[in-house]
């Protein structure tokens, strides 16, 4: 009994789950919509990287940000966001483009194609930190497991004076929303050349442009998230939501919703979660996430384990 | 004059350096059923897909209704063979029905009202108007292949390609799809199928494409079905030929 009680700090409803909303709303608000905006970027999207069994294009890019920075830091000489930021996409754009390239260009299968750019990528990005390294301020912890709690230490800027907000959690509230405005506005043709690019060339439409477009806001979205939930992690945010909505539908506007609630409870809950037991936030709201997909695994209807045993 | 629904020039492919079909020159007149025949690896599949642009065209042109493919896709509607799909994509019968009314919708267009009684219909032409609300994984080969074909008739166009439609279906969803492409032959329009079976060939189509990475022959079926055709376009596959001798020796009965 010692045990838990010294692996598992005290509960206190009040602490944990009320004051959050009450007394620390001005930290806590901000640590939640920076989870649920990375969570539902990511999810919303990541349904159609899934479906498109392209999930791990998503680590790749995620790895390969890395040169993207120290170039982007040694150009502009300084930490601002939009070099870095550029930077980092452009990085990620690269990886998808290589990839393809590989791949058309030799025998070579996709997942090794990936499997050569992202680590090449990164190589070269860890040459050029221990070349400059003295000049680069990289937080490798900050890389790997992100730090989205850095949220509550920026100072807040005011949006059209409307309100005032960190600003990495309106970037990330900015992406959240161009995410799930284009996939809505072009949902057709990205429905039907992700199900059938034959059709989709046949009519006229342009599949490759397509994908080439996907990739780019996956980088984007990817190196938005990667400063609060890590390289690592934002695999579980891309994946997690869209393949445990997909056990719970058969319709893919149904899918996409269920990704947000998923993304809105992964959040609500990895926070309080993170608070209680004094952890990474996103360490907290990826191992939530994971839990309502073994939830879905276990119970969901017509797919989940228990109907297909008792059915 | 009437309008030539397919015509292609010298059409050329190679993937990797290596032709997989040259020199095909054919004018494909309007209103009739053309079956596209060939052994394993003759590139018929590859002809269609080139013909839309799926593949890209190392050497000659493709015409559709006298224009580019780009300028006349939307009076071609295609089937894909039915294993290029993930069956399990989350999307239902009608979803997938309304895919063949994309085309006419531009990019950001809606989903009319017509668009979704059009797709009914044609779900009804194929007998799976039931199905509707089916998610498209929980269907048997058959159904599949119908639902394809359904999505091809909602295309609502004047020349359609067929990527093996019967392979893999039921003897009744063969039945009824052969029924259909009769009816829309009767309406004036063309159609083109890749097609691996020869006794049937024989039987089904109006004119026969006799491909082996080159074209062997085109023309009414009851002037290409020749043994000497034939042995040309399968050279020397004995199983194959003995199929063909045995067609051949009942015709001639």
């Amino acid at each position: 009994m010692s045990i838990w009680s010294e692996l598992i700090p005290e509960f206190s409803f009040e602490q944990v789950f009320v004051e959050p909303w009450t007394e620390f709303l001005d930290p806590f608000i901000w640590i939640f919509l920076m989870g649920f905006f990375v969570t539902a970027a990511c999810g919303f999207l990541g349904t159609f990287i899934v479906w498109r069994r392209m999930a791990l294009v998503g680590d790749a890019i995620s790895h390969s940000v890395l040169p993207g920075l120290v170039i982007a830091f040694l150009v502009s000489q300084s930490r601002d966001t939009l070099p870095m930021f550029l930077g980092a996409v452009g990085a990620g754009v690269l990886t998808t483009g290589l990839i393809e390239v590989i791949h058309q260009k030799s025998r070579i299968k996709t997942d090794a194609a990936l499997g050569i750019v992202f680590t090449t990528l990164f190589a070269i990005g860890v040459v050029l930190v221990s070349l400059y390294g003295e000049n680069v301020d990289l937080d490798t912890d900050c890389v790997l497991y992100g730090e989205l709690e850095h949220v509550t230490l920026e100072p807040l800027s005011s949006v059209f004076g409307l309100f005032e907000a960190p600003g990495s959690v309106i970037r990330m509230g900015v992406v959240s929303l161009l995410v799930v405005g284009l996939v809505i506005l072009f949902y057709r043709p990205l429905v039907v050349s992700s199900f059938d690019p034959g059709l989709a060339r046949s009519m006229g439409m342009n599949p490759a442009a397509m994908h080439h477009a996907l990739m780019s806001l996956l980088a984007i979205v990817v190196v938005s998230s990667f400063e609060a939930v890590g390289a690592v992690l934002v695999i579980a945010m891309l994946i997690f939501p869209g393949t445990t909505a997909s056990l719970l539908s058969d319709r893919l506007p149904v899918i996409l919703g269920i990704t947000l609630v998923i993304a809105f409870l992964g959040a609500l809950l990895g926070m309080h979660f993170a608070l209680w037991l004094d952890i990474s936030t996103a360490g907290a709201i990826s191992t939530v996430i994971f839990g309502m997909f073994l939830l879905a695994w276990v119970f969901a209807p017509r797919r989940g384990l228990l109907w297909q045993v008792f059915r | 004059m009437q309008e030539i629904p397919l015509e292609t020039h010298d059409l050329t492919v190679a993937y990797d350096k290596r032709p997989v079909l040259y020199g095909v020159d054919v004018q494909v007149p309007e209103g009739k059923l053309v079956g596209i025949v060939g052994p394993n690896g003759a590139g018929k599949s590859t002809l269609i897909k080139a013909i839309m642009g799926i593949v890209p065209i190392t050497g000659g042109w493709v015409k559709v209704f006298g224009e580019s493919f780009a300028r006349g896709a939307k009076r071609v509607g295609y089937v894909p063979q039915r294993e290029s799909v993930d069956w399990d994509f989350p999307v239902n019968v009608m979803d997938v029905v309304l895919m063949g009314r994309y085309g006419r919708l531009g990019l950001m267009g809606r989903v009319s009202k017509a668009d979704r009684e059009i797709a009914e219909a044609c779900l009804d032409k194929v007998g799976m108007l039931p199905y509707a609300k089916r998610q498209i994984s929980n269907l048997s080969g058959g159904q599949q292949q119908r639902v394809f074909l359904a999505r091809a008739l909602a295309q609502e166009s004047d020349l359609y390609l067929m990527d093996e439609p019967f392979v893999g279906v039921d003897a009744a969803t063969e039945a009824a799809i052969i029924e259909l492409l009769r009816e829309l032959k009767g309406r004036g329009k063309t159609i083109l199928v890749v097609h691996h079976d020869l006794p049937t060939a024989q039987t089904y189509f109006d004119m026969l494409m006799l491909l082996n990475m080159r074209l062997v022959a085109f023309g009414p079926t009851e002037e290409v079905f020749t043994q000497e055709l034939l042995q040309k376009t399968y050279g020397g596959r004995l199983t194959i030929l003995s199929e063909v001798a045995n067609t051949v020796m009942k015709e001639s009965k």
